[in-house]
């Protein structure tokens, strides 16, 4: 079936050997061989797994079949967000979604048993076992953890669909192809935004609206952006998750930041660019007003901040923003992120004070995603570019993008403040 | 009975009428796995059902969720028979992979040149075979 050098103990699982858990991974890995042309395979570090979010029975057969066959990941092996949140169980209730939260919840019970770290996030690069290095090959899944790693952190990896990141984590390895490979990494479209002036540069939407602005355009080719002058890790998280969200893009180089891109020569790897795009004003609003399908005078229901998870630095500036006055009564402000944010959190003697001012953190999930959160039943606050692109649809309520600055204050007051 | 001819991603056999999408679908989101019909709105084949004909497709849109999709209609029956694709695309490939493996549910996955997609209308009745030579 293939002419690819497989290992002495690959061939056994692809025979079927060890069982059909890992014979089925071996035929998913060959035919992602043969379908992105690779001829080899290339040892990876570790895997952040997203096929152990339920979205269906077939997700949760295939958990069965792994734990059935005691199979065993060959790297560390990090779970994505779950539907479920253990520690806000009422965020999706049982009740209104049966078999969705009861398959969620055993889909997260077999990971855990066979070994996947229980992270249940997004934004595994926010902690320590998920952080990899320059240079290291990854399994990623997630689209923003796949833009957030390969973009800022250097280390490499494609967008691998559900089952196939399991079969990579199982074999510890993948096809040595796309984004693992040096010119699979060259940019071709470059985003000039030294036009732009200097308040511009500094609002926080701007890295939101900047990365739908290059989703939309370059769909899932690679980017390199020039004349930004900084960016802090929130920033880029910001832009890499728009931009993937906007388009699939799974690799932005911000030229004098990000670790591949020292000049544009390095990023383009000094070839001529397909396009070079000039971001105007314009280009922001056009992009700003995709984001925001309210009319603006619809009572305010909810504001949903921490997609991707909120970092520590977000939680912090949340708290601070709200200076210990309180969200308004019948409005429901949800942070969501993950386990270790809130340890660190508590260890910095703040582990209540988003309750305190009625915010509720929710973990392990987010708050975009169908089965419908409850609390989420009208008009929608975010800064968060991709929370406002999947929302407006996959929840199917009003929504308007603004500043956390805003968010908070929109929250205090119990009214949009535009 | 168009005979056709491609590099097989999964192999096997299929024959039956073809189901022409225009342009790329995201399964996740776009597919109603219990009934097999295209939902998503701005899909030009939109209410259209897989229900067991060739669904003849550029590819599908990147989403993780494809082959958990694709499992679950090939589960409850409401699939395609067999998917004849212009663009490589893995998640279909896995979708299909795995409802083998998982439900016996079979659905060959065969890639051809752009000429048969330009070729191919709904309706036509089309047939292809894996031989020994072609896998």
């Amino acid at each position: 079936m293939t002419s690819m050098a497989l290992l002495d103990h690959e061939h056994r699982w692809l025979d079927g050997e060890s069982g059909i858990a890992m014979q089925l991974a071996m035929q998913l890995l060959v035919s992602a061989a043969t379908v992105s042309g690779a001829t080899e395979l290339v040892e990876i570090e570790m895997a952040h797994l997203n096929s152990c979010h339920y979205s269906g029975q077939m997700s949760l057969d295939f958990a069965e079949l792994l734990l059935a066959d005691r199979v065993e990941f060959a790297v560390p092996a990090h779970s994505n967000a779950s539907l479920v949140s253990c520690s806000s169980p009422d965020f999706r209730p049982e009740q209104v979604s049966p078999v969705a939260v009861a398959g969620a919840r055993r889909v997260m019970e077999i990971y855990e048993e066979l070994g996947c770290s229980a992270m249940w996030t997004c934004a595994p690069y926010q902690q320590h076992e998920g952080r990899v290095g320059l240079g290291d090959h990854v399994v990623g899944s997630e689209s923003n953890a796949v833009g957030f790693t390969n973009s800022v952190l250097g280390a490499r990896t494609n967008k691998y669909g559900d089952l196939l990141d399991v079969a990579g984590a199982l074999v510890g390895r993948v096809p040595l192809a796309g984004l693992h490979t040096d010119s699979g990494r060259r940019a071709t479209h470059v985003f000039d935004v030294s036009a732009l002036d200097t308040a511009t540069l500094a609002d926080p939407n701007t890295p939101h609206l900047l990365g739908v602005v290059i989703g939309r355009e370059v769909g899932n080719q690679i980017a390199a952006i020039v004349g930004l002058p900084a960016a802090t890790e929130d920033e880029l998280k910001a832009l890499t998750s728009a931009a993937a969200a906007a388009g699939g893009v799974a690799l932005i180089h911000v030229v004098g930041i990000t670790p591949e891109a020292q000049t544009l020569e390095t990023a383009t790897q000094s070839s001529d660019p397909t396009s070079v795009t000039v971001v105007t004003p314009d280009r922001l609003a056009a992009a700003e007003a995709l984001l925001t399908n309210a009319m603006g005078h619809e009572p305010l229901r909810a504001v949903c901040v921490g997609t991707p998870h909120f970092s520590v630095a977000e939680c912090i500036e949340t708290i601070d923003r709200f200076a210990g006055r309180r969200v308004a009564p019948g409005i429901s402000f949800i942070a969501t992120t993950s386990r270790a944010t809130a340890t660190e959190l508590e260890l910095r003697g703040l582990g209540t004070a988003l309750a305190e001012v009625g915010v509720e953190v929710v973990l392990d999930t987010c708050s975009y995603y169908p089965p419908h959160p409850p609390a989420i039943d009208g008009l929608t606050l975010t800064n968060s570019a991709k929370w406002a692109y999947y929302g407006q649809g996959m929840l199917d309520v009003p929504v308007g993008f603004t500043s956390l600055e805003r968010c908070v204050e929109s929250a205090v007051a119990g009214e949009w403040l535009r | 009975m168009i005979e056709l001819a491609g590099t097989w991603l999964v192999p096997g056999r299929f024959e039956g009428s073809v189901l022409r999408l225009d342009e790329p679908l995201s399964f996740w989101g776009g597919v109603d796995p219990g009934s097999g019909e295209i939902i998503d709105r701005a899909h030009p084949q939109n209410g259209e059902r897989f229900g067991g004909r060739v669904v003849v497709m550029p590819g599908s849109r990147g989403s993780s969720g494809t082959p958990g999709v694709l499992g679950e209609a090939l589960r409850l029956g409401t699939g395609p028979s067999a998917l004849v694709i212009t663009k490589p695309d893995i998640n279909l490939v896995a979708g299909s992979l795995a409802a083998t493996t998982l439900y016996d549910a079979r659905c060959p996955v065969l890639l051809v040149a752009d000429e048969w997609f330009e070729r191919l209308e709904t309706g036509d009745l089309v047939t292809a075979e894996t031989t020994v030579e072609s896998v």
